[in-house]
């Protein structure tokens, strides 16, 4: 089957594919994979045969169609879905329907996109393995005994394994690009503000952007087209034009300008995934970029800083889940609400989920607040001086997206720091607000490394153009994954 | 009750009642007497996944109140996240503003004048209402605690005074002002139920601050304060200390409660509310307002003076109250008789409105009923005890003047026989001081006040005393001869 969805919109406007045989195939080929991968929390199988056959009915007619026309979607299921349940892989919101669609989802169905369900994550996106769900891990396609990263693994996974076209995400300190790498697709978190967040269930706002999991650079230019807007309901999106970023697909990186920060390829980076991203950019600099070393010293502190801020705003971000109003209520009710409340929290939120909890009230409390939540936004604005210094000389900055490859399942659950670890080069970008993918860069010993490809605010344009041009030159980087 | 060295600061929180939507959702901000929770909507709800988006008219009627007292509004406020769990607020946390740890509220300083004295204001924000919890019956004796989220989401602005005041007097005629000064702003109705609620913090000389939460009404503060005053003051006395502590006004019992100690203090963990920008406000935008702004009490005091020609203390009075203030206006308007229109205001209608304790938009009566019966009064249809009849009957029954004299029959009487009559009925009646008037014409008067009270003061007083004066000298001539 075609894997592409710029491909398959063409073959589907010339009427040489049936949407409803299209989606038919994927749900046959999720039924085959699912059960070693299990990427889906929830599959909505009925809704999207429903959509497909209005698709075709609409090709039939000869009605305009839209960018994503008929292409399946597996959304991550901490994105509001009007009426398929929203569980954010927890017990707390097992059953949880949410009344409203979220920004992102209604720019979907505008664009003719269908949703196929809704994939695994770690619960309320806290983790690097999406191990911690509560509906049990996500296997990566590549290897069923590892991980597929975190926290969109189900969304990395079924892109992987063609159980999805395209696939959304969200990224709060490398929950798209960690997957991404991890499965061998591509994933890209954009500029904070430019998708609305509006319909995401938060872990840590200032941190998060929704963004698209493909199997290619394209894919991703067009899905990015269709999910970016300035929306009313979300007080950070910004007010700037929709742009077709398909227009950037340009295979051409002349004269651009590399930086390699050093603090990259830091203490615990691998040897293998350091030699095959020096391979990237030196096959960039053989297409014609130029690059260089350099350093961004506040870098050192970017992981410490990053799990105070996102820990903190999570402590408050998931105060409302109390169990009164939705969400799992313990059966008994002959208690008071401070008892019913504590009592809801003891069982509807996993470990993880409570341990960050815990830090973050820690981090905010009076008498440790200063110690810990400001000086973290202080390395923050330092983080970003140092970005914004950075891009003055360099168009690009480049990097490892993951220090090592996916680790086996179980491997790193006991030991919470190595976890977090893992995310010490996505974390930077979430914390600077700056655009960043995470392209395939080759297998060591059958594992998918990614390279990371980072761009100055709203300059995702240069980052796909790089990103293409990349894969472009370098497509053996890229296996197939189609057993 | 003023002891020595007792400081008084209040926390105020006022209902932005202006406002037709809550302060980060379209929801109707109208439920008062509605059937609970259904002006809700997943944003106020706090349900998974949405976002606070700020209503700008908020932030310019708080802009408003600012200016009004005087305050310096912050070129770049902050909304900051206020942590603790309660099952009236959805999320959990208030969305709030802070002057601490990098927090700016909408505006610093400013200042009330009250009674020759000067209260100096901290901060003033911007915030949102909890819902509201109830109970069937009595707290004690339900097994349930009912939610109502109607109000949650409410614009609400926090004024904190520094603690300048020293009696529950000054507290009470510094709310009062302030009400007056949002009731002229248009911003919000302090008669409406719960629209405006303090805490209040008291030391005295030799104790620790305590604060004092719930005082549901203004009609409440003194009664609050002068208790906690009372308590901390044999406290001290007695030689035990006032420890830093927090209490709860029992409305009911009328008397405080210990809620927590110092060490308990809530800890709020506040930070910055990150699904809202920091919101930029201009000179330009607080110069627009300024151009807006109403005529402010202290302002519309002095005009009554100077246009009105009315004592000081009458304007002082009048503009306490906004509609008061506008109803004295509405009779000047109508009839050129400022001042014996605010002796009416102020001698009449204040104390009818004190012994019902109403609201004056309770009174059934327009500045026009007023008017028409002063000019019954000058015109002689009607004695001024008619008037003050005619008034009090009005304001019971909110019939229109006329038809208050048409029914009682209480229009002067002009009538010589009926006069003549009733002298007569009244000379008869007071033998002795008839013989005494003969002799000393002065007590003619007490035969007057018999006689007009007679007649419930319908007869035309005139009239009547040369009716009484002339028999007086006709018995005298008979008496001669
Ligand atoms: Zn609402």
């Amino acid at each position: 089957m075609e894997l592409s969805a710029y491909k398959l919109v063409g073959r589907i406007r010339a009427k040489e594919l049936r949407v409803e045989d299209y989606i038919s195939s994927l749900y046959d080929r999720i039924k085959r994979m699912e059960k070693s991968v299990h990427a889906y929390i929830t599959l909505t199988k009925d809704l999207a045969l429903k959509r497909a056959r209005e698709i075709d009915k609409k090709i039939e007619r000869g009605d305009r169609t839209g960018r994503l026309c008929g292409i399946g979607i597996a959304v991550k299921d901490n994105i509001c879905t009007k009426g398929i349940r929203t569980t954010c892989a927890s017990h707390m919101l097992e059953s949880f329907l949410p009344p409203y669609d979220a920004t992102v989802i209604r720019h979907i169905d505008d664009e003719d996109g269908i949703v196929l369900g809704k994939t695994n994550m770690d619960e309320f996106a806290m983790g690097s393995s999406t191990e911690y769900s509560y509906f049990g891990p996500t296997r990566n396609p590549w290897d069923f005994d590892r991980v597929p990263g975190g926290s969109s693994g189900g969304s990395a996974a079924a892109v992987a394994s063609s159980m999805a076209t395209l696939a959304l995400g969200s990224d709060t300190g490398g929950s798209i690009r960690c997957p991404a790498s991890f499965c061998s697709t591509v994933g890209l978190k954009p500029t904070y503000g430019l998708v609305s967040r509006y319909g995401l269930i938060a872990y840590a706002n200032s941190l998060e952007q929704i963004g698209p999991i493909t199997g290619n650079v394209e894919d991703c230019a067009l899905l990015l087209s269709c999910i970016t807007s300035h929306d009313s309901l979300d007080s950070t999106s910004v007010n700037k034009p929709e742009e077709d970023y398909t227009k950037h697909l340009i295979d051409d990186v002349n004269g651009i300008r590399i930086g390699v920060p050093r603090e990259f390829f830091g203490e615990g980076t691998q040897d293998s995934v350091e030699k095959m991203v020096w391979n990237g950019v030196l096959g960039l600099e053989g297409i014609g970029a130029n690059y260089e070393e350099t350093t961004l010293k506040s870098l050192q502190y970017a992981l410490p800083a990053y799990y105070i801020i996102a820990m903190s705003e999570a402590s408050s971000n998931l105060a409302r889940y109390d169990g009164l109003r939705y969400g799992y209520r313990i059966p008994d009710k002959s208690y008071d609400w401070g008892t019913v409340f504590l009592k809801d929290r003891r069982f509807g939120f996993g470990f993880e989920v409570k341990r960050r909890i815990i830090l973050g009230t820690f981090a905010l409390s009076a008498g440790y607040h200063d110690e810990y939540y400001l000086k973290a936004q202080k390395v923050r604005t330092l983080i970003k001086r140092d970005f914004e210094m950075a891009f003055k000389k360099f168009d690009v900055l480049i990097g490892p997206t993951m220090p090592i490859p996916p680790f086996r399942i179980g491997e790193k659950v006991r030991d919470p720091l190595e976890m977090y670890m893992c995310d010490v080069d996505t974390v930077p970008s979430n914390l600077a607000g700056i655009p960043s993918i995470s392209v395939q860069c080759g297998f060591s010993k059958g594992l998918p490394i990614g390279i990371q490809m980072m761009a100055p605010p709203f300059r995702e344009d240069v980052l796909l153009r790089v990103a293409f041009s990349f894969q472009r030159n370098f497509p053996t980087l890229a296996k197939v994954r189609d057993k | 009750m003023k002891a020595s060295g007792t400081r008084i600061g209040l926390e105020v929180h006022c209902q932005l009642t202006n406002l037709k939507t809550k302060l980060f959702c379209s929801c109707s901000s109208d439920y008062r007497g509605k059937a609970p929770n259904i002006y809700i909507c997943p944003i106020c709800m706090g349900m998974p996944g949405t976002l606070p988006v700020l209503n700008k008219k908020a932030v310019e009627d708080a802009m408003m109140v600012a200016i009004a007292l005087g305050a310096k509004i912050s070129g770049e406020m902050l909304f900051f996240r206020k942590n603790y769990f309660y099952p009236d607020m959805p999320k959990n946390f208030q969305i709030s503003q802070y002057d601490k740890a990098g927090g700016v509220p909408l505006a610093l300083g400013g200042f009330v004048q009250i009674d020759g004295k000067g209260v100096r204001i901290r901060r003033i924000q911007l915030e949102e209402d909890p819902g509201k919890l109830s109970y069937e019956g009595t707290i004690e004796s339900s097994t349930h605690t009912l939610v109502d989220y109607n109000r949650a989401g409410i614009a609400l602005i926090e004024i904190v005074t520094e603690p300048d005041m020293s009696s529950p007097k000054e507290a009470r005629l510094f709310l009062e002002k302030l009400r007056s000064i949002l009731e002229h702003l248009g911003v919000s109705d302090g008669s409406l139920e719960g629209s405006m609620r303090c805490d209040a913090n008291i030391s005295l000389k030799g104790g620790k601050r305590v604060e004092v939460k719930n005082i549901s009404s203004f009609k409440e503060v003194e009664r609050a304060l002068s208790f906690e005053i009372t308590r901390q003051k044999s406290l001290i006395e007695r030689g035990l200390g006032v420890g830093q502590e927090t209490r709860h006004w029992d409305e009911v019992r009328r008397i405080t409660v210990s809620l927590r100690t110092k060490e308990e203090e809530q800890d709020y963990r506040y930070f910055p509310e990150p699904d809202l920008v920091p919101f930029v406000i201009t000179e330009e935008q607080t110069r627009d307002i300024e151009r807006r702004m109403p005529e402010l009490p202290d302002k519309r005091r002095r005009r009554f003076i100077e246009q009105y020609h009315l004592l000081p203390q009458s304007a002082e009075i009048l503009t306490r109250v906004k509609a008061i203030a506008d109803f004295f206006e509405g009779c000047a308007k109508l009839y050129n008789k400022p001042i014996d229109i605010s002796n009416w205001v102020i001698g009449e209608l204040l104390p009818h409105i004190r012994d019902k304790s109403i609201g004056i938009d309770e009174l059934r009566i327009t500045p026009k009923h007023l008017v028409d019966i002063l000019k019954l009064m000058d015109d002689g249809t009607i004695s001024r005890e008619t008037a003050r009849f005619v008034l009090q009957n009005t304001l019971s029954t909110g019939k229109m003047p006329y038809e208050v004299i048409e029914e009682r029959g209480v229009k002067r009487v002009v009538d010589r026989d009926y006069v003549k009559k009733m002298v007569e009925k009244v000379l008869e009646e007071h033998p002795r001081a008839v013989k005494d008037a003969l002799v000393d014409r002065k007590v003619a008067n007490y035969l007057m006040g018999k006689l007009m009270k007679m007649t419930e003061g319908r007869l035309d007083p005139k009239l009547a005393g040369e009716m009484i004066k002339r028999r007086l000298s006709e018995l005298s001539k008979s008496a001669t001869f």
